[in-house]
């Protein structure tokens, strides 16, 4: 299982580091995401600094939606998901491959977007263990979601449209507990953040284990 | 086969019946009968007949497509009725939650002034509405049947894990800012005499009302499954043609 | 002999379409069967069920001994099938590709490397091309890429769905010579195609099974006799 998983997650970040979609277009839009919010809540940094945490968030979750739809757009392209399933590979490994390599991805914007908040929003950064330790929990947990997700909307024609409809409202919690825990951390209350790190923990762990069991049904009959 | 038919229509009509006159007794109980209590904004005591029923019938409703989907997903359970069952109550279960956030809403803009409150129980109701539309969503995906079906079940089942959690995140999140404290969950401390009576009637006429309507939807999906299966007799005398021409 | 593959009355739907009508066929262990009949008549969908990629509705389908209505995936390791589509990454090289799709398959990584040189040299992948992205090929050579993996795999089962379509002269030749080694190290072949006057196939096949309709309607000698009894 964890042979497929590397092989499949190194397939994957190999892929992208190639195409560079992730850095051409998901980074970018992150970016004019987090624009956007300033030219919606500025240009008085009042009101943009305490919203810092949330908005960062937001734009991870919505730049997540493509990063997930990407990392499928890249398996259906020449039915290579019909070799998926030839492959003879273990569905579990493909489901931890392609989540490991989302969340790697959803990392490095992570590390982008705190730049552009740090920039745009005037938000002083601090809690730094904090920070670093929910964005490896969000990610795994958004990655974990969306791999489900992914594979349950491939299957459709419309999958443009039914992988956010199903993606963002379960990935709620992920979106409230990261932007407490960078409330917190921001703020310089590092220390009470404890509740919020264990919700991404539980949420994390909680997908990565359905995903684990489920993804094999899930690809065989999609 | 003609008998059993019958007998389960009579038992649909029956129910349907005594659904209605529930929710009539409850109408004319809730708004004429009982008195206007103490400590409720004037009038809107009489939602209270209402909102619990609605929200007990939207978790029942959900308790069930889970169940039914738990007993798709294992083996020995497998049968196309738990599929049918779970998309059922699903279905009614939106219907509800949607009636719930209404009524709800209601509550609030005459209790506290406004039309929506981030109240922790309102707010996991809300995302259970469109974690569960996604889910009705994922159900009209096509395919052939099984693959739907067992698609489904996975969907309604990681639709279901995240309700805890969206609720304790909810709730933590809402312990921060002191807001409204008083709910309609929590209202039930001032019920007494002919207001517990309704009150009672109300749960029971609304569930009544679920089994009702999810009956009728699980027994069109059998009946489609069944026109499904004759199709097929007929698709593959079809495609045998097709050799000919 | 057992057979490699038996179906009995196998039925396979895509929504309320049979693609598989009942299809009920035999095929032992090391021959060639040419699968041919009109455009829409199941060639594809039973080379699709074979490995498992097309579910069974109804009926026993049997490959290798293995049972696709229980075990696909078993299946899916033994057999090697090429269809309309190529399986291919476009970013990643032809070589990539073959590395990837032969790890996937359990290979060790010398294992995967030494085969996938020896298929990449069998299908006159060499000089430049095994370093090149597939995105950048011709259709030709991504073809000749696909074989390349289906190749390196070394199946007990090739399943190949038109597999001379897209190929030139001298690639089809190539491929007729492959068919006839895997067949003589023990190996089964189905291979479809549209047209009975397709050069090659015809040639290397043990035996014709004409399909229409979603069924076998018999060897096209004795197709007239069949369709006046379905008649």
């Amino acid at each position: 299982m964890l042979h497929d998983a590397v092989l499949v997650c190194r397939k994957d970040l190999r892929i992208e580091l190639r195409a560079k979609i992730g850095l051409n277009q998901v980074a970018p839009f992150a970016g004019a995401v987090l624009l956007l919010f300033g030219l919606a809540l500025g240009p008085s940094r009042q009101a943009l600094e305490p919203a810092a945490a949330g908005l960062f968030w937001v734009a991870v979750l919505l730049s997540a939606v493509l990063a997930v739809q990407r990392s499928f757009a890249v398996e259906s392209a020449h039915a290579a998901r019909d070799g998926l399933r030839l492959s003879g590979l273990d569905p579990a490994g493909i489901f931890l491959g392609k989540g490991a390599a989302i969340a790697a991805q959803l990392l490095v914007l992570e590390a982008l977007l705190t730049a552009g908040v740090a920039l745009l929003f005037g938000a002083r950064l601090a809690g730094g263990i904090v920070l670093v330790s929910s964005c490896l929990a969000a990610s795994i947990g958004l990655a974990a979601v969306g791999v489900i997700y992914g594979v349950l909307s491939s299957a459709a024609r419309v999958k443009e449209t039914l992988l956010p409809l199903l993606f963002l409202p379960v990935a709620a919690p992920v979106l409230l507990g990261a932007t407490k825990a960078w409330d917190d951390a921001l703020a310089g209350r590092a220390g009470s953040s404890g509740v919020w790190m264990s919700l991404l923990a539980v949420f994390a762990v909680l997908y990565v284990a359905v995903g684990t069991v489920a993804f094999g049904p899930l690809l065989e009959d999609t | 086969m003609m008998l059993r038919r019958i007998n389960s229509d009579g038992a649909l009509r029956v129910l349907g019946t005594l659904a209605l006159l529930g929710m009539i007794a409850t109408v004319w109980l809730g708004l004429f009968v009982t008195p206007n209590a103490v400590g409720y904004a004037d009038g809107t005591v009489r939602l209270l007949y209402i909102h619990p029923p609605l929200a007990w019938v939207m978790f029942v409703a959900y308790g069930m497509a889970t169940l039914s989907s738990l007993l798709y997903l294992w083996p020995r359970t497998r049968h196309p009725r738990f599929d049918h069952l779970a998309g059922a109550s699903a279905e009614v279960g939106v219907v509800f939650t949607g009636l719930t956030l209404v009524s709800g809403s209601i509550w609030g803009r005459t209790t506290w002034g406004v039309w929506w409150a981030w109240d922790p129980l309102l707010t996991t109701t809300a995302l259970l509405f469109v974690l569960y539309l996604g889910y009705l969503a994922i159900r009209n995906v096509p395919g052939d049947p099984e693959t739907v079906a067992r698609r489904s079940a996975v969907a309604g089942l990681v639709a279901f894990l995240d309700v805890p959690v969206v609720f304790f995140a909810v709730s933590w999140w809402r312990s921060l800012h002191q807001g409204p404290t008083v709910n309609l969950a929590t209202g039930k401390s001032y019920v007494h005499g002919s207001m517990a009576w309704t009150l009672m009637l109300g749960f029971v006429s609304f569930t009544l009302t679920y089994i009702w309507l999810m009956a009728h939807r699980y027994r069109l999906a059998v009946l489609r499954d069944r026109e499904g299966d004759e199709g097929l007799e007929a698709a593959l005398a079809e495609r045998w043609a097709e050799a000919v021409r | 002999m057992a057979p490699a593959v038996s179906l009995r009355d196998a039925v396979a739907l895509a929504g309320s379409f049979p693609l598989l009508a009942g299809v009920t066929l035999d095929v032992d262990e090391g021959e060639i069967v040419h699968i041919s009949g009109p455009n829409g008549a199941g060639k594809s969908s039973l080379l699709r069920l074979c490995c498992g990629l097309v579910a069974l509705r109804s009926g026993t389908a049997i490959v290798l001994g293995h049972d696709l209505a229980l075990d696909r995936r078993t299946v899916r390791l033994l057999v090697g099938y090429l269809g309309h589509e190529t399986f291919l990454y476009e970013e990643l090289t032809v070589e990539e590709n073959l590395l990837f799709a032969l790890r996937a398959s359990g290979s060790s990584t010398s294992e995967a490397k030494a085969d996938a040189k020896s298929a990449m040299a069998r299908l006159e992948l060499t000089g430049r091309l095994p370093g090149t992205q597939v995105g950048k090929l011709s259709a030709g050579q991504r073809r000749r890429t696909a074989i390349a993996v289906v190749v390196g795999r070394r199946p007990r089962l090739w399943l190949l769905d038109e597999p001379h379509a897209g190929l030139d002269h001298d690639a089809r030749v190539l491929l007729d010579e492959i068919v006839a080694e895997a067949r003589s190290g023990g190996a089964t072949v189905l291979l479809s195609s549209h047209e009975l006057g397709e050069p090659g196939a015809q040639q290397l096949a043990d035996r014709v099974v004409h399909l229409a309709g979603g069924r076998v309607v018999g060897a096209p000698a004795a197709l007239e006799s069949e369709t006046a009894h379905v008649a």
